[in-house]
């Protein structure tokens, strides 16, 4: 690769990012086409993908070298210290080239290679198919039906083909609402509840300005409020501020004129715009990555980013949404400005709550397709997958999966999945390593032959569900069904396991969730062996009954005959020991691996005042 | 008795109002001596049945021909009333007051109080000190069991046995305690086998201002680094100001001239007055839910609580790694050794020693370092957070103390053989209890109570094995290591469970982490806990 121009350079120190007192380890550091490799003394490896770096910066020069500070899209930080300018230099422009493609054939997708043959490529990208999702949604009914008008995306570029509009309405409504619309995207069906025959349908802002009408699109609303026979007043929802909303009426955009519609109940919700969400989270990562962060500082930090606020306000606006459709069977139109920000993520959160089927492994990733993917959420853009404006940028589905792991929190038995799948998608969204997630909407990716061309994300996920499962999922428990979350402040938390994901020493140091995992582990393992049992035992009689007489035969009609008990029972302590002590070790509590032992040298020091303890402990004078 | 004088009104007609996670009753309102019953006469298990010593406020609204009174108890619950008659509410809300600031020990509740399955004086056969020696002499015999405090005269506060150096005598002992505030003079509080290092504990010396010394005390702390490996560590839980301020009124800190071998830490934790406004305005914050996230985040800021719970876990964390991994024997104390010294010393005991963290280790851990070390139980824990007098001598230490446990058991979930149920309990018990463990400051006063011989102990129900099931945890797995916990602010949680917050999240499943309680199905309901039933003395 031409942006290479150093492999490697040895002697190179990682420092602890919480350390204070400059605690380092030393290694070697590869560049690869593909990743920055880091090994240290101890044989370790940090692997760090060259799409998922957002920031990197050279510091100024040392005594004991050059700093380099990696930021990533994960929330990894890493600090290394190359004892050379020159090399520190080379790595840092070959970094800068390599993390900011200009093309999306550059990306790691077009060259990841996981040894599938072509086949089971394209069985992998056939595993999410959103016709059947509509079908299983019960939506090809009489009311609503298949719009075809858009096969070549000539209705809205920025919309997938296949779509749901109001059996009733014809191609020139929808036409003519389209160019009402922003974008021209009109309104279109995301989500049929079938027992209250309601529909979340979803759109951009209307081109109202300050007195505009539209014939078709008044006609558009008024044919979705009529599909549903149990409630004929339809919620509007406007998911912006109605400040920015109000602005956008001297840009010829705005809201919905209520005088105008029929039957319609407008709402404002006021969920902040991408700038606003991006600049806060940027405060977040400021706050959670200074060294010695007091409690107070921690606090009103994280007061000051109004990071928690926004998660608050996205879930407010989802919980609105299931509640117009529980409570009054209402259908619910759903807009911010181009309608696939905020409205993806309230469209989805609050299918999520209504529907138990988005909260198993399967369905959570049609959510993602149906809502995000095909309706055309800018995940080139806002992920930055290609050096682009970084204005553009903007943590909108990283505060959709944060709502989930909250959600998550509140009803630990509800979802099928566990935060680590969270994770592992948070992961994949920045990694460029498979085709799902590039592109900003199913007319671009239909360009890129990403179906040719990559692979699909959820079959390898689907291969690894054991990890994301989640033991205390209860799927069977009416209680679940809809889901209503407690929206009170001291619900809400700071996603440690997000933030601080690559940052160990400050999660909790035995986990819960492996241990269960372990015991179904071990139970799956137990109920292997007495099947094993079983079948020896039975082709033990049978082996028997072959050789002795009639009269033995009849023990074989016994299976549970009281002798072989004793046996299994034996079995199965022995079993379980080794296991036991697997799940004692713990991460973490083992001298080499916590940093109290700074404290030795210092203290060892006779006179110095300043004794300084590692993890956060602030310094302390003797 | 002489309560009836108090009881104005025994009987009214009176609803309690549905709460949080509670149906509503609707019945006949009764006042015992000790207790509050509302029942509708059908012996159904929503009846309420309230210690009187639980409530901490009452508040009284009236309209018309009858009133509310609101109750807000020491465990955090709040309670309203509906009663019938206006003469009714005014005379019950009079007498709930009386009888629930009532001042005297021995005709409180728990001398009256007389389960079944229970004998009195099972609490003799916990014997801490003794215990703790027998096992520090297993190790070594360079320390004694001294009795020189039997009859209470060198030191109020300490129990009768206390195990100091072979080589000091009981004469020195005198000394020293003269030496110190409240005689607490230095006594082991932890042996650390591992290494042989250990922990004492005892209150400020009596500097003052000219910088007077004490040969018998410094003797003692010689004799200590001499058994202890050499090098010692002083950590005085005031600053080095407060400490200046302490020696203009007498007291003051070891000097470094009059101590060789030993340095000191300057490790300032709240106490007193501030750490009880940090628990108030805590639980004002989180009784208030009609905040925004952002004045939520500024008032949970504000209050400071889980600044001092970093700052707990951190200096105990110090102090255990000192021992553990510098080898050095440590002293710990502030101005009265009763508070935030004992908060260290247990603390750093639960992290070093995998004894404390069973269910009978931390039982005996208790009774040894708050109960019978003699932490002001009576006092501190005289009113809770909803109290309007103004607070004399209360103090939270020990619900500060159970907090640090919990963020322990959050990131070591199976090293501790107790739940959170455990720590729920312990905090109620030590605000308003049927048993006697938590009555008195000190084992002197115990004594002259017959706490002792009069009361039930809450050891020994806790310890029946049907409670024992439920305040275990379920996958509790020795672990012989130290927990060496993250002090980080991102590490640190806000114990809802703890605050008014589990009366108050009925969908959140208050309590403890709603993963274990699907793991066992042990559902937490926190009324049922809070009242307590009659029994025998009905």
């Amino acid at each position: 690769m031409e942006h290479i121009r150093t492999t490697k350079v040895e002697h190179v120190k990682l420092l602890d990012r919480f350390s204070t007192s400059n605690k380092s380890l030393t290694g070697t550091l590869y560049l690869t086409a593909t990743h920055l490799l880091f090994i240290d003394s101890l044989q370790k490896e940090t692997w760090i993908l060259h799409h998922h770096i957002a920031a990197v910066e050279k510091l100024a020069l040392t005594t004991s070298g050059c700093p380099l500070v990696i930021q990533c899209k994960n929330f990894r930080i890493v600090h290394f210290i190359v004892p050379r300018e020159r090399d520190c230099h080379d790595i840092y422009n070959s970094l800068l080239q390599l993390s900011r493609q200009a093309k999306h054939e550059d990306l790691y997708a077009f060259s990841y290679n996981p040894k599938q043959n072509e086949s089971e490529r394209e069985q992998g990208w056939q595993c999410i198919n959103l016709a059947d999702e509509y079908r299983r949604m019960g939506v090809l009914n009489s009311k609503w039906h298949l719009f075809d008008a858009n096969r070549n995306y000539q209705i809205c570029e920025t919309y997938p083909i296949d779509l749901y509009v109001p059996e009733s309405v014809n191609t020139a409504t929808v036409v003519g609402s389209s160019k009402f619309r922003s974008k021209g995207r009109f309104p279109v069906l995301s989500y049929y509840h079938q027992d209250k025959e309601a529909a979340i349908c979803r759109c951009s802002q209307p081109l109202s300005g300050f007195s505009a009408r539209c014939l078709e699109d008044e006609n558009m609303l008024e044919a979705i409020s009529k599909t549903n026979p149990r409630n004929r007043y339809m919620y509007v929802m406007d998911t912006r501020p109605k400040l920015n909303a109000m602005a956008n009426r001297a840009a010829g955009k705005g809201y919905e004129n209520k005088d105008n519609y029929s039957n319609i109940r407008f709402q404002f919700v006021g969920i902040e715009n991408i700038h606003v969400m991006r600049s806060s989270l940027q405060k977040l990562l400021e706050v959670n990555g200074t060294k010695g962060l007091s409690v107070n500082d921690f606090f009103s930090g994280l007061e000051s980013s109004g990071w928690l606020r926004h998660i608050k306000a996205v879930l407010d606006a989802a919980i609105f949404l299931a509640k117009a459709i529980v409570v009054e069977s209402a259908s619910v139109l759903v807009h911010c400005s181009d309608g696939w920000d905020r409205t993806s993520q309230v469209c989805s959160l609050g299918a999520l709550l209504l529907d138990s089927y988005y909260r198993t492994i399967k369905g959570f990733m049609v959510l993602i397709e149906k809502d995000w993917i095909s309706f055309g959420h800018k995940f080139s853009d806002r992920c930055g997958h290609l050096d682009g404006d970084p204005k553009e940028v903007s943590p909108v589905f990283t505060q959709f999966l944060e709502c989930v792991w909250h959600l998550t929190e509140q009803f630990p038995q509800a979802f099928e999945y566990n935060e680590a799948f969270l994770l592992q998608i948070h992961e994949h969204v920045h990694s460029c390593q498979f085709g799902n997630f590039l592109g900003n909407c199913q007319k671009e990716r239909e360009g890129l032959k990403l179906k040719e061309k990559t692979y699909s994300l959820w079959p390898f996920l689907l291969d690894d569900q054991e990890k994301y499962l989640n033991p205390f999922y209860n799927p069977t428990s009416q209680k679940f069904a809809v889901l209503e979350p407690n929206t009170v402040p001291f619900n809400f938390k700071f996603w440690r396991n997000m933030y601080h994901q690559f940052d160990r020493t400050m999660h909790p140091r035995q986990s819960i969730f492996k241990l269960i995992m372990n015991m179904n582990d071990q139970n799956k393992q137990l109920e292997k062996e007495i099947k094993e049992l079983e079948y020896k035992i039975k082709h033990q009689k049978n082996r028997q009954t072959d050789t002795v007489l009639n009269k033995e035969s009849l023990l074989s009609i016994h299976p549970d005959s009281p002798a072989l008990k004793p046996s299994l029972c034996f079995k199965k302590e022995q079993t379980l020991l080794p296991v036991n002590d697997a799940v004692r070790t713990i991460e973490g509590s083992n001298t080499a691996d916590n940093r109290y032992s700074e404290y030795t040298e210092e203290f060892s020091k006779t006179e110095p005042a300043v004794v300084s303890l590692e993890y956060g402990v602030a310094r302390m004078t003797c | 008795m002489e309560f009836s004088e108090l009881i104005r009104t025994g009987r009214a007609e009176a609803l309690l109002l549905p709460g949080p996670g509670q149906p509503p009753v609707r019945g006949t309102l009764c006042i015992t001596s000790h207790h509050l019953l509302l029942s509708d006469g059908h012996g159904s298990p929503s009846d309420l049945w309230l210690l009187l010593r639980n409530v901490d406020a009452v508040e009284k609204r009236v309209a018309g021909n009858s009133g509310t009174i609101t109750l807000k108890c020491k465990d955090l619950n709040i309670l309203q009333l509906e009663i019938e008659g206006l003469e009714e509410t005014l005379d019950i809300a009079c007498s709930i007051e009386a009888l629930s600031s009532l001042e005297s020990v021995t005709t409180s509740y728990p001398f009256f109080y007389r389960p079944q399955g229970l004998r009195l004086g099972d609490s003799e056969y916990l014997h801490p000190p003794d215990d703790f020696y027998q096992q520090v002499a297993l190790k070594t015999n360079a320390w004694r069991l001294s009795t020189v405090n039997r009859d209470f005269y060198v030191c109020a506060s300490y129990p009768p046995a206390l195990v100091v150096p072979c080589a000091i005598g009981d004469e020195a002992l005198a000394r020293s305690a003269h030496f110190r505030q409240g005689g607490r003079f230095p006594v082991l509080c932890y042996y650390h086998s591992i290494n042989g290092t250990v922990m004492l504990r005892s209150s400020q010396p009596l500097q003052g201002a000219n910088r007077r010394r004490c040969a018998e005390d410094e003797l003692l702390l010689l004799e200590v680094l001499a058994l202890g490996g050499g090098q010692g560590l002083v950590v005085d839980t005031r600053s080095a100001q407060a400490v200046k301020q302490a020696r203009l009124t007498g007291g003051g800190t070891e000097a470094k001239a009059a101590y060789p071998g030993w340095k000191r830490l300057h490790r300032p934790l709240e106490r007193g007055r501030p750490l009880q406004d940090s628990f108030v305005r805590l639980v004002e914050a989180c009784t208030d839910p009609s905040l925004s996230m952002d004045r939520w985040l500024s008032r949970l800021d504000g209050c400071r609580w889980l600044t001092h719970v970093k700052e707990a876990l951190t200096t105990a964390s110090l102090v255990a790694q000192g021992m553990d991994r510098e080898g050095i024997c440590i002293l710990v104390h502030g101005t009265e050794g009763t508070d935030a010294t004992l908060l260290v010393t247990s603390l750093a005991q639960l992290i070093l020693d995998p004894k404390c963290r069973t269910m009978r280790g931390f039982q005996s851990l208790l009774e040894r370092e708050w109960i019978q070390a003699g932490h002001p139980f009576q006092q501190r824990c005289a009113h809770s957070a909803y109290t309007q007098g103004r607070p004399k001598n209360e103090a939270p230490v020990f619900l500060l103390f159970l907090d640090c446990v919990w963020q322990l058991s959050r990131q070591f979930p199976l090293s501790l053989e107790f739940g959170e149920g455990m720590l729920l309990a312990l905090f109620d018990h030590a605000y308003a209890s049927p048993f006697g463990t938590f009555l008195c400051n000190s084992e002197k006063e115990r004594y002259l109570c017959e706490v002792k011989t009069k009361t039930h102990s809450l050891w020994s129900s806790l310890n029946q094995s049907k409670e024992r099931k439920r305040l275990c945890n379920p996958i509790y797995s020795p672990n012989p290591l130290a927990l060496w916990p993250s002090v980080e602010p991102q590490s640190l949680q806000l114990w809802a469970g703890k605050t008014s917050l589990r009366f108050h999240l009925p969908s959140l499943n208050p309590g403890s982490s709603p993963w274990l309680r699907s793991l066992t199905g042990f559902f937490h309901i926190p009324n049922s806990r809070s009242f307590l039933t009659l029994d025998s003395t009905t």
